[in-house]
C-alpha cells in the first residue's frame, strides 16, 4: 500500500475532516488529512461514480425542457384528443411496476456483485432487462394504438410534446438495455475487475436515474393528465 | 488500467454503492426490499388518489406531486444511496444544483408562458383583423 492509501478512511474526498481512523494492510492507526491536497486526489471508483453522476443530473436537467414543453402545451388538444380519451389506465400501471420492479432487481445484482457472484449478478441483470423489455414492449403497444386512432404527434400541439417525452424516455431505456447485454457479456467473459465493476456501478446508476425519471413521468404526464 | 486490482477499503463509496464500510449480503438485499416496498406503496397510493373522494378534487394535483417527490426521496436514499454522510458531500451539492436548474427551466417556462398566453389576442380578434 502506498502512502496515499492510508487517507482513504472516511474522508475519501480528502476534503480534510481531521483525525481519521484508518485500517488498511500496513497497520491500523489514525491519519490526517489536511486538506491542502496531501492526500492526492480521490479513488478512481470514487472519481468514475461522480462524474456519472454529474452526465445523469444533466441528462435530468434536458428531460426537464421535455417536461416544460409538456406542462405548457398540456391543454393545447386543438380539438384532438385529451389524455383521459388515450390513456390505456391498465398498461401504464403495469409499465410503472416493470420499472419499479426491474429498478430493484438491479439493486439486488449490485449486491450480488459486492458479494462476487457470478451467477446471481447474471440472474439479477437478465431479470432486469426482461422487465426492461416487457416495459418497452407495452409502451411501443400504446404509441402503436394511439397512432391508430389517428392521435400521433403530428395530431395536436398536446401530443407532440406527450411523444417526445415519453418517448425520450423510452429511448433511454431502449439504450440501457443495450449496456445492460454488454455488461452481462463483459461479467461473464472478464469477471470482476476493476474497471468492470466500475462499468456495473455506472449502469446501476443509469437504471436507477431512469426509474426516477420515470416516477416523475407518470405522475406529471398521466396521472395529472387523467385527473383533468 | 485494464488489469488493476480491485482495491476497494473501507469508506471509499460514491453514488450506488453500499455507503458503509463492509455491508453483509443481507443488510445489502434488506436495504432495496425496504425502498422497493416503500416505492411500491407511493406507487399504489398515487393510483389510488385518482380514484379516491377522500381528497378534495382541486387538490388530488398536488397530492400526486407530493406522493411522486416522496417517491424520488425514497429512490435517492435507498437505490442510490445518497446519504448526508461526510463522503457523499460532492454528490449532494451537484444534486441541489440540478434540482436548482430543473425548477428554472420547469417553473420558469409556466411562468413565462402563462403570461404570453394572457397577453396574446384571442384568435377570432386576429382573424378579423387580417381581413
Amino acid at each position: 500500500m502506498s502512502t496515499t492509501d492510508a487517507f482513504a478512511g472516511r474522508d475519501p474526498y480528502r476534503i480534510g475532516h481531521g483525525r481519521d481512523w484508518v485500517s488498511t494492510g500496513a497497520g491500523r492507526g489514525y491519519v490526517y488529512a489536511t486538506g491542502h491536497g496531501e492526500g492526492g486526489p480521490a479513488s478512481k471508483r470514487v472519481i468514475v461514480g461522480y462524474g456519472f453522476w454529474i452526465f445523469l443530473l444533466s441528462d435530468i436537467v434536458m428531460f426537464s425542457a421535455f417536461f416544460a414543453a409538456h406542462a405548457v402545451l398540456q391543454t393545447a388538444t386543438a380539438g384532438g384528443p385529451s389524455g383521459r380519451e388515450l390513456f390505456n389506465w391498465w398498461s401504464i400501471a403495469i409499465q410503472t411496476a416493470c420499472l419499479l420492479a426491474s429498478s430493484f432487481t438491479c439493486g439486488l445484482s449490485a449486491v450480488a456483485t459486492e458479494a462476487r457472484s457470478q451467477i446471481w449478478t447474471q440472474v439479477g441483470l437478465l431479470v432486469t432487462g426482461l422487465l426492461g423489455l416487457a416495459f418497452l414492449v407495452l409502451e411501443g403497444r400504446d404509441f402503436a394504438g394511439m397512432v391508430m386512432q389517428g392521435a400521433g404527434p403530428q395530431r395536436s400541439a398536446f401530443l407532440s410534446p406527450l411523444f417526445a417525452v415519453v418517448g425520450l424516455h423510452g429511448l433511454h431505456v431502449s439504450a440501457g438495455l443495450l449496456w445492460l447485454g454488454t455488461m452481462m457479456a463483459q461479467v461473464f467473459v472478464k469477471g470482476f475487475r476493476a474497471d468492470i465493476l466500475r462499468r456495473l456501478v455506472c449502469f446501476n446508476l443509469f437504471w436507477h436515474a431512469l426509474d426516477i425519471i420515470w416516477v416523475a413521468l407518470f405522475t406529471i404526464v398521466y396521472l395529472i393528465g387523467e385527473g383533468r | 488500467m485494464s488489469h488493476e486490482t480491485d482495491t476497494r477499503r473501507p469508506g471509499d463509496v460514491g453514488p450506488g454503492f453500499m455507503d458503509a464500510a463492509e455491508v453483509s449480503v443481507r443488510e445489502g438485499i434488506a436495504r432495496y426490499v425496504i425502498g422497493f416496498v416503500l416505492a411500491s406503496a407511493l406507487t399504489a397510493a398515487s393510483f389510488a388518489v385518482l380514484d379516491t373522494s377522500l381528497i378534495w378534487g382541486p387538490g388530488i394535483p398536488v397530492a400526486l406531486v407530493v406522493l411522486a417527490i416522496a417517491q424520488i426521496g425514497v429512490h435517492l436514499v435507498f437505490f442510490l444511496h445518497i446519504t448526508t454522510a461526510p463522503d457523499n458531500t460532492n454528490n449532494v451539492l451537484a444534486l441541489a444544483f440540478g434540482v436548482l436548474i430543473v425548477a428554472l427551466v420547469i417553473a420558469g417556462s409556466l411562468w413565462i408562458m402563462a403570461h404570453l398566453n394572457d397577453n396574446l389576442m384571442p384568435m377570432q380578434q386576429m382573424m378579423q383583423m387580417q381581413r
